[in-house]
Parts: structure tokens; sequence; C-alpha cells
């Protein structure tokens, strides 16, 4: 079992490639909430209780634009269903948690998923437990950070950063890379690619997520039941 | 204006967020042992969803009209390139996005 200190400082340095995606993309949502009349309190909440990206920029535009009740609880329930992924696939892997789960599960965004999906470097449960919460609450941290300054602040950034949100892409397509190199298995990459792909074609890019989704689901359930029969064959 | 609606639509998000990441644990709270179907999941899905989620940030490229996708598809392969070099996140990470913003703010 590690000590504390040194776990933290392993969890930071995971986390250093989310810190400026979230810091930029956190402040870019406290400027526009600002801009429409909405302050410091208001990013704050949404920065802590809602925490989640795409989704808190999509709820500037249901504030503004009058949307109801329901259509908000409609659209987070499309725009977030990627998220019931995310818990399936560490339903085993977090039942080595113990006080912290609460908030490991509700802190569980795209990047922070990518970071404790597959975590080799900490074999023993007590180091991972602690490792995925400090993960967690950096990433947070950075998150609500950056939406603040942005909400107070307004831009302050002296230099053009347009395009460092890129940055999130990189991240995921190295974890991407790192999880193709771990194995000789590569049907469930493909399977997520390519269903991904096929449905941006089929459905746009703005509707794709749950048709991928659903399948994903089947492709993986299929290839479960055919190599079952191959190795009962 | 900030008022009442607009709180209540601030916790309907947040709840229905709540509500997505906790289903899945409480759904299979029950059981002492993970259902084998979702073990399995467990296993596989970590990979498809990464291949989903990199699609997810690209899924805006318009191949169709200029530039072609060209920033973000030459990005990624610096991304590529310094990750099957160095295999260390944080060099691929830095120099694909380096890359990336010089692109898009000197070159297209």
């Amino acid at each position: 079992m590690k000590r504390t200190k040194e776990i933290i400082l392993e969890a930071f340095r995971a986390t250093v490639p989310v810190m400026a995606g979230y810091l930029v993309l956190g402040m870019g949502f406290g400027i526009l909430l600002r801009t429409k009349g909405y302050g410091v309190g208001w990013a704050l909440a949404m920065s802590g209780f809602i925490y989640a990206g795409s989704m808190q920029y999509l709820t500037i535009d249901l504030l503004t634009g009058g949307a109801s009740l329901i259509t908000a609880a409609i659209t987070t329930l499309l725009v977030n269903a990627r998220h019931l992924f995310y818990g399936i696939s560490m339903v085993a892997g977090y039942r080595k948690l113990g006080k912290e789960k609460p908030y490991a599960i509700f802190a569980l965004t795209d990047e922070t998923y990518s970071l404790v999906c597959q975590d080799d470097q900490h074999p023993n449960p007590d180091d991972y437990r602690r490792y995925v919460f400090w993960v967690s609450l950096c990433d947070q941290c950075y998150w609500v950070a950056g939406s603040l300054v942005g909400a107070l602040l307004g831009s302050i950034i002296p230099f053009d950063v347009t395009g460092i949100d890129f940055s999130l892409t990189a991240l995921f397509l190295t974890v991407f890379i790192e999880q193709w190199l771990s194995t000789k298995d590569h049907a469930s990459a493909l399977i997520g690619v390519i269903a991904s792909v096929l449905c941006v074609v089929v459905f746009g890019p703005a509707n794709f997520l749950l048709p991928a989704m659903a399948a994903i689901l089947i492709s993986l359930t299929v290839l479960r039941a055919v190599r079952k029969e191959d190795a009962h064959a | 204006m900030p008022d009442l609606h607009s709180a209540l639509m601030v916790a309907v998000v947040a709840l229905v967020t709540i509500a997505l990441r906790f289903a899945p644990f409480l759904i299979f709270r029950g059981s002492k042992q993970t259902p084998a179907f979702v073990a399995y999941l467990g296993r596989v899905l970590p990979y498809a969803i990464m291949g989903m989620l990199v699609v997810y940030c690209l899924r805006n490229i318009s191949f169709a009209s200029a530039p072609h996708g060209a920033p973000e598809l030459i990005a990624c392969a610096v991304v590529a390139a310094l990750h099957l070099w160095k295999r260390n996140t944080l060099i691929s990470i830095v120099g694909g996005t380096v890359c990336y913003m010089l692109l898009i703010q000197l070159v297209f």
C-alpha cells in the first residue's frame, strides 16, 4: 500500500492533460454564462452540481431560450446517456471503492473515465480506491476553477487559445492507442470506432451517440455469444 | 434574467445527470457478485468507449468543405506518431495540441 502523498502526486500527474482542457473550457463556460447575465453563483452551482461540460454549455442555451423543464430533462437524458455506459463498465471496478464511491460516481466524466477505466498501475485495491478519488477530485477542481475565473474576470488569457480544447481529443486518442497496444484482441476497439463512424454518417453528428451506443452493445453481445460457441465447439 | 425557473432548470439538469451516473451502480447493487454479462461489459466496453469518444470529439469535421478536416487529421496523426514513439501521454497531448493550435490559427 502506497502513502497517501504518493497517490495524490500520481493522481495529479495523471490529470495534468485534463487540466489545460478543463481550465480553458471551464473558463469559456463561465464567460459565456456571465455574458448572459448569470454570475459567479450560477457558475459555481452548475460546475459543482451538474459537472458535465457539453451539457453545461447546452444548459446556457436552454436557460436563455426559455425552454421548459421537461425539455431540459429530455435534452439532458439524451446528451448525457453516455454516462450510463461508463457506469456499466465500472460496476465491477468500483466495487473496490469505499466511502469515496458516491463522489467518484458523481464525478465520473468522460475524461475521468478515460483515466480510471483500466488502471494497471494500481493493482492494490486500496491504492486504486484512493487514486480514483484524487483523480476525480483534481479534475473537478480544474473545471470549477476554470468556470469561476471565467465568471469573475471574463477573458484574462493574454494569448490566443483557440484550439486548446483539442487537448481532450488528444487525451482520448492516447488512451485509445494505449489500450490498443495493451491487447491482441482489437474486436471491441474496432466495434467502437466502426459503429460510431457509421452512426455519424447515418444519423448525423448531433444524433449519433444513442444509436452508436445501441450498436456497440448489440455487437458486443453477439461477439460474446459467437465466441462462447467457438469455445464449446 | 436569473430567476426561479432558471434555478429549477439547473436542478433538473443536475438531477438527471446524477441519475444517469448512478443508475448502473444502483441497478447492480444488490448481488454480491457482478452478473457475468456486466463483468464481461466491464472488461470489453472501455475499448469500444474510447473509440466512440475519439469519434465523438471529431464528429463535427466536414470533409466536404475546406479545410476538409485537415487540421484535426494532421494533429491526430501527430498525437499517434508521438505516442507510438515515446509512449508518454503528456508529450503526445501537448505536441498534438500545440500542432493543432498552430494549424488552425496560422495555416488554415
